[in-house]
């Protein structure tokens, strides 16, 4: 009934721009997974702040030293152990070589070694892993007995066997970083393909007749692509440390190549003298940690099927 | 339970026998030889090689080196005369052992504690400042950790003792040092495996059954939060021994570390050989007394086969 008594019929209403053609458009434009988890990884200030640095550093290696008066290891005597002032930004090392230049090229091998042993690795690991999970039965079992013992070896050890075996140098480094280093993507990787390959989507592809490779290509890998980029960003943090390591115990890179991990090593001998020297390689592994750190946490949030569309 | 052990044992056994050979053929294809000093006439040369067996066909040393091996014999240093590696192995591993217990233990106790803090208070301040110190200690390598511990503490305050091991004073520095980046991954673990647990059922029917909060906490979450850590201790006893060759090296520490890296650097290969199935053998076994402890704990380990838990 309304509001005057009156009863209310059909004819009383109007319709206003109806239009059949445009019901069935959405209102939103679509957001695919990567847009929606780029929008959440940009909320989330830690992590962006993360992105941010780890650009920013990056690009500093390309072209500091591209802009630098100074090369990487031209010594001056005149400022030996030099404080950080307007003629050398960052001071100068023991023997007089400037530290701006000095940390860029260091970054450059760190972060060279860092992502693409971090990246073969994924690889390698994703495909052998994603073979055997997808594959199960013989192969299944003959990769995991392999894996299985090597897992039991520690990285480390054979990581320095390798480089002495093959010669010390920055690609040395990596294929050493590689041997092992596959083994963690591989465990899980198998471990989430086995379990996506008995779901309900995988099935019907297979019902539709489409082949493995395709099944592959358009279900499985879009589905583990997620964990498989936030584990490559924890991954990096952890191939820098290797390479910082190796590098101060003497088995990594030599001089007069440069990278964090020598020069923190180099600035260690001066502590008492000139403690510049090693607080600043040693700032900028600790925030290049940090900022990858903290972005891996937040693409683990963001990528996260179960948390995608919440919090608006 | 027990065809479990015995295959965990069996895998152990395997995976020693591989690294043992793999370790054994990598020496020697690796180049430079161990007798280079140029003292050496080319006749004492050969007399030492002799002296080694390396005239012998590779196979016929290999199975030589087995057998010995076998007795626990690792065999002769190289370089350090009249030393064996066993000598050198018994008289440096303790420091070393020592070193990683200490860390150890201090990185579990701690990183458990901060854990457990940093989840019950959950979004303040004091959650704020342990989530901070494990983030920072995840993002400082142990050398350096190592190196400003040393400075501030040793140098510019002088509190406590800078370098060597002569008593339990001159432990800290390097324990803790050794033991910071474990104990922020420790926590950091234990943080979020509590969180996790909070939300269960079994949470639930305790708070349900009005049992009090230091019980549902001490007997129920921490208990099941637990989990993962014991399943992190493998890799991370191994992470704490190898990350003795550095703390080692700042602190001049007599230990193990840096004879290993010594031995790699002068092709010291018997040394090498020895230390390295030595740590590795060490790690391996604690690989299975942590898998061993989590089929314990954890009844649902057992009934599924390792291959089939991922």
């Amino acid at each position: 009934m309304g509001e005057n008594g009156k009863e209310m019929t059909r004819d009383m209403f109007v319709i206003r721009g109806k239009n059949v053609n445009k019901m069935e458009t959405m209102s939103r434009p679509n957001i695919s997974f990567w847009q929606d988890a780029w929008r959440r990884l940009k909320k989330n200030k830690s992590a962006f702040t993360g992105l941010v640095i780890v650009v920013i550093y990056s690009l500093l290696a390309v072209f500091a030293p591209m802009f630098s008066r100074y090369g990487f290891s031209d010594m001056d005597p005149n400022s030996m152990n030099a404080l950080p002032s307007l003629v050398h930004w960052l001071g100068c090392d023991s023997t007089g070589r400037d530290l701006w230049v000095r940390i860029w090229m260091g970054a450059r091998v760190s972060l060279t070694i860092g992502l693409s042993a971090a990246t073969i690795n994924m690889c390698i690991g994703a495909v052998i892993g994603g073979l055997s999970g997808y594959y199960g039965g013989k192969l299944d079992m003959v990769v995991m007995r392999i894996v299985d013992i090597l897992y039991g070896i520690p990285s480390l050890i054979v990581t320095i066997l390798v480089m002495v075996v093959i010669g010390r140098g920055i690609a040395t480094l990596i294929i050493a970083m590689c041997i092992v280093g596959w083994i963690g993507t591989c465990r899980f990787v198998r471990g989430e393909v086995y379990r996506l390959k008995n779901q309900d989507f995988v099935l019907a592809a297979k019902v539709l007749g489409v082949k493995n490779l395709s099944i592959i290509i358009r279900h499985i890998i879009p589905n583990i692509m997620g964990l498989l980029v936030t584990n490559l960003c924890m991954a990096i943090p952890g191939a820098i440390f290797q390479e910082a390591f190796l590098s101060y115990i003497g088995l990594g890179i030599t001089p007069p190549n440069c990278s964090w991990g020598i020069l923190a090593k180099e600035g260690i001998k001066m502590l008492r003298v000139a403690p510049h020297e090693v607080l600043i390689p040693a700032f900028f592994i600790c925030t290049t940690m940090l900022a990858l750190n903290l972005l891996g946490d937040g693409l683990r949030d963001a990528l996260d099927p179960r948390l995608r569309g919440s919090e608006g | 339970m027990l065809k479990y052990v015995l295959k965990r044992v069996l895998a152990a056994l395997i995976t020693l026998f591989v690294l043992v050979s793999v370790v054994f053929f990598m020496v020697r294809v690796m180049p430079g030889e161990p007798f280079t000093s140029a003292k050496l006439t080319p006749a004492v040369a050969a007399n030492m090689e002799k002296y080694y067996g390396f005239d012998k066909p590779l196979p016929v040393q290999y199975v030589q080196y087995i057998g010995k091996l076998l007795q626990g014999d690792f065999g002769y240093s190289m370089k350090y005369t009249n030393r064996t590696v066993n000598d050198i192995i018994g008289e440096t591993f303790p420091f070393s052992a020592d070193l990683g217990i200490r860390a150890l233990v201090i990185a579990i106790s701690f990183g458990l504690v901060l854990g457990i803090i940093s989840a019950l208070n959950r979004g303040n301040k004091i959650d704020f400042i342990c989530v901070i110190i494990a983030i920072i200690g995840t993002s400082v390598p142990d050398f350096i950790m190592g190196a400003f511990l040393q400075y501030f503490f040793g140098i510019k305050w002088g509190l406590l003792p800078i370098a060597q091991y002569k008593g339990f004073e001159y432990t800290i520095l390097p324990s803790v040092a050794l033991a910071f980046f474990t104990l922020a991954s420790v926590s950091r673990i234990m943080r979020s495996s509590m969180l996790e647990v909070v939300g269960q059922d079994y949470i639930k029917t305790a708070k349900a059954k009005g049992l009090s909060d230091l019980r549902i906490v001490g007997r129920h979450q921490i208990r099941n939060a637990i989990m993962p850590v014991i399943t992190m201790l493998g890799p991370t006893v191994a992470a704490v021994l190898t990350g003795t060759f550095v703390i080692e090296s700042i602190y001049a520490i007599p230990g193990m570390g840096k004879y290993y890296v010594e031995s790699v650097s002068t092709n010291d290969y018997s040394m090498i050989l020895g230390m390295t199935v030595f740590y590795g053998a060490f790690l391996i076994i604690c690989n299975l007394i942590v898998d061993i402890l989590y089929g314990i704990v954890d009844p649902r380990v057992r009934i599924a086969t390792p291959v089939e838990d991922s």
